[in-house]
């Protein structure tokens, strides 16, 4: 009889490599999401939990109710649906603007001297520092009627009332445009430093002016590093509670607002639950298209590392 | 701008492709190009030689437009370039290690060029494959970059950077990242593809055997300046200082006293040997001077019994010796415990009995195989 070879019954090192992560992933997302899910659907009741078991043994019998009051009334009323068109819109134009602002500012940061660029990154990293609530008061502070910017244009006679921007849409774009261009700078400046420069010199030696070879060899090269930064400011703004809540108006409809009031206002938890679980699934989809943009990378690097 | 000094007291070369004239590159307060002068003929391949930090690659920059010049001029085919954009010039460049667009199919890099010039696109699709066709490489048309081995990528680079039809074409390190093994057939399916074109063609490489293999002229350069500049052979044969006799293959370098000149020959009284050295060319150094001379491992033959004659040979001990296949490479310890070194065919080596370590030997040269080094 042959002993099997030690790589038969002792783990790789590849495999305790991966244990981890996924233990952690299964504690803390997995689990957390199938209780979330199992509320969903419940019932609403009067006690503590506040919502009913899905199996019960009453007569002899064990009975399962899945409830899909939550997830009826999600698609029934028009509210919820308008949040969620709501939320995605607003996450959306948050992401463009972040790519408009964003690129020339981690271009800039990546082409300066290597001395320079690194004050100019702790500049992007340093409001990590304070705390968001604080950040997100000061922007409060910043366009009260009564607030900084206002006082300024009308000591300046810009204007003579007043502008309306505390506690309207506007006021939720410029939070949430500030909170998230870090996430959004860091990854493409990591992309465009990194980049070869002398494709460009390779574009101007074959008859393409600076801005040619900008838009035909630099932008389709940092593309990556647009999506996982797009992807970075675009999931967490769709649920994003804080910045709504602080600075826009009653009529700034986002998700995250929803399920707190659904939460510590209604106590309804089964209907947080399930506004949840939509707001999830309506995340995976770009999350998936993340996530086989960067395999597809990936196999493109191993490939290039081959040849 | 007026002619420069170099245009005035040089005429021009009716052959005259390119022409460098004054050419000076100052960062800050490191020259890297001091005054270059040069003229390259039309369809000529011309190597600039030297070691990192001579200034080649500064000097290719400028050329490609990449550079500005602090002060100088270059002339392509009539036309001063020395300022117009490297967009604008008819000139292309293979960059070294070739940085092909890796977001790019091979034929999108070859046509990016052609592009940007605004050619329609049924011509573009013409010239590509004319051009991937010429380096044999139109059936990888749809690869990209990271598909291919270096010498595919070698042979991309190139047709991307010929497909413009560029009155010159510039060269950096065009083998620095293939493989040693392949090198040498590569550089002579190289040379065909140029030929077959018919391109100006300025390299820029620090591999001697390389500009020796490619080239029609070449220049080697040290310290931003040109110190020799001619035909392969020519500068291999008559390098004009030490600086070029050691960096052009290597040499046996001794010092002497002219003691006789003649019309047909000197005689130089050398410390180093025990009998004097008889030069029968070029000498323009006077009587008493003191001189350098080289001469090449393989103008050294090796022999067991003493020379005839008075001149032109010394004894010595074998100290080291290498066999490399086709030749043997000896140390010999002269008399004078200067140390020099000798190829010996393998031919020659086996009708002397291979000497071994320790053993006594004759070394000798013919009176046309040393050379006088001005410098």
């Amino acid at each position: 009889m042959k002993l099997p070879a030690p790589r038969d019954w002792i783990p790789s090192g590849r495999t305790l490599a991966v244990v981890p992560p996924f233990l952690w992933l299964t504690l803390f997302l997995l689990v957390p999401f199938l209780l979330v899910l199992k509320i969903s659907f419940a019932e609403l009741q009067f006690g503590i939990p506040p919502y009913t078991a899905l199996a019960e043994f009453k007569d002899e019998a064990v009975q399962f109710s899945l409830h899909l009051r939550g997830y009826i009334l999600l698609f029934t009323d028009s509210l919820y649906l308008a949040t969620y068109l709501s939320s995605l819109k607003m996450a959306a134009v948050t992401t463009v603007c972040c790519v408009l602002i964003g690129y020339p500012i981690a271009y800039y940061i990546a082409r300066s001297s290597p001395a320079v660029r690194n004050v100019l990154l702790l500049g992007v990293i340093l409001p990590f520092w304070t705390s968001l609530l604080l950040r997100v008061y000061a922007w409060v502070g910043i366009l009260r009627n009564d607030g900084l910017l206002n006082k300024l244009l009308m000591s300046l006679g810009i204007i003579s009332s007043p502008l309306e921007i505390y506690r309207t849409d506007l006021a939720v774009y410029i939070g949430l445009v500030y909170a998230y261009l870090p996430f959004f700078i860091l990854p493409l400046y990591a992309n465009l430093v990194k980049m070869d420069l002398r494709l460009l010199e390779v574009a101007y030696d074959l008859g393409a002016r600076p801005w040619q070879a900008f838009w035909r060899i630099t932008v389709p090269l940092s593309r990556p590093g647009v999506i996982a930064g797009a992807m970075l400011v675009f999931i967490p703004s769709v649920g994003e509670y804080v910045i709504p809540e602080m600075l826009g108006g009653a009529d700034t409809l986002m998700m995250g607002r929803v399920m707190w009031n659904e939460f510590f206002n209604n106590a309804d938890w089964p209907m947080a639950s399930a506004v949840t679980c939509v707001m999830v699934l309506l995340l995976l989809v770009p999350l998936a298209l993340f996530q086989y943009n960067q395999v597809r990378q990936q196999e493109a690097a191993t490939k290039g590392g081959r040849a | 701008m007026s002619e420069s000094r170099y245009a005035a007291q040089h005429p021009a070369d009716p052959d005259e492709f390119v022409r460098v004239a004054d050419l000076v590159k100052i960062f800050g307060d490191v020259v890297a190009v001091r005054s270059v002068n040069l003229s390259v003929k039309r369809n000529e391949i011309f190597a600039l030689l030297g070691s990192s930090g001579c200034g080649k690659s500064t000097l290719l920059r400028m050329l490609a437009g990449f550079e500005e010049a602090t002060s100088g001029q270059i002339v392509l085919d009539g036309e001063d370039i020395t300022s117009v954009p490297p967009y604008r010039r008819p000139v292309n460049m293979m960059f070294q290690s070739y940085a092909l667009f890796p977001h790019m199919t091979v034929e999108a890099n070859v046509a990016f060029g052609l592009k940007q010039e605004g050619v329609d696109r049924a011509e573009i699709h013409d010239r590509v494959f004319e051009a991937l066709d010429l380096v044999q490489m139109a059936g990888y048309s749809r690869r990209k970059p990271h598909q291919l081995s270096g010498g595919q990528q070698q042979r991309v680079a190139l047709a991307r950077s010929l497909v413009k039809r560029p009155k010159l074409l510039l060269l950096d390190e065009p083998m620095s990242a293939l493989d040693k093994q392949i090198r040498q057939k590569t550089q002579i399916e190289l040379v065909k593809i140029l030929e077959q074109v018919g391109v100006t063609c300025i390299m820029v490489t620090h591999d001697q055997e390389e500009a020796m293999t490619m080239a029609h002229r070449l220049a080697v350069m040290t310290e931003g300046q040109i110190v020799q500049c001619g035909t392969p052979q020519d500068v291999y044969a008559f390098p004009n200082s030490r600086f070029v006799a050691g960096f052009i293959g290597s040499t046996n370098l001794l010092t002497g006293t002219i003691v006789v000149d003649e019309p047909d020959h000197v005689a130089i009284e050398c410390a180093e040997l025990t009998r004097p050295l008889y030069v029968s060319h070029g000498v323009s150094e006077p009587l008493g001077m003191e001189v350098h001379v080289s001469i090449r491992p393989e103008r050294l033959v090796v022999s067991r019994t003493q020379p005839e004659g008075d001149y032109n040979w010394a004894h010595g001990m074998v100290s080291h010796m290498a066999w490399m296949g086709s030749y043997a490479l000896y140390q010999v310890r002269l008399d004078s415990g200067k140390i020099v070194e000798a190829s010996v065919p393998s031919l020659q080596l086996a009708q002397i009995d291979a000497p071994g370590i320790d053993e006594e030997i004759f070394v000798r040269w013919d009176a046309d195989s040393a050379t006088v080094l001005a410098s």
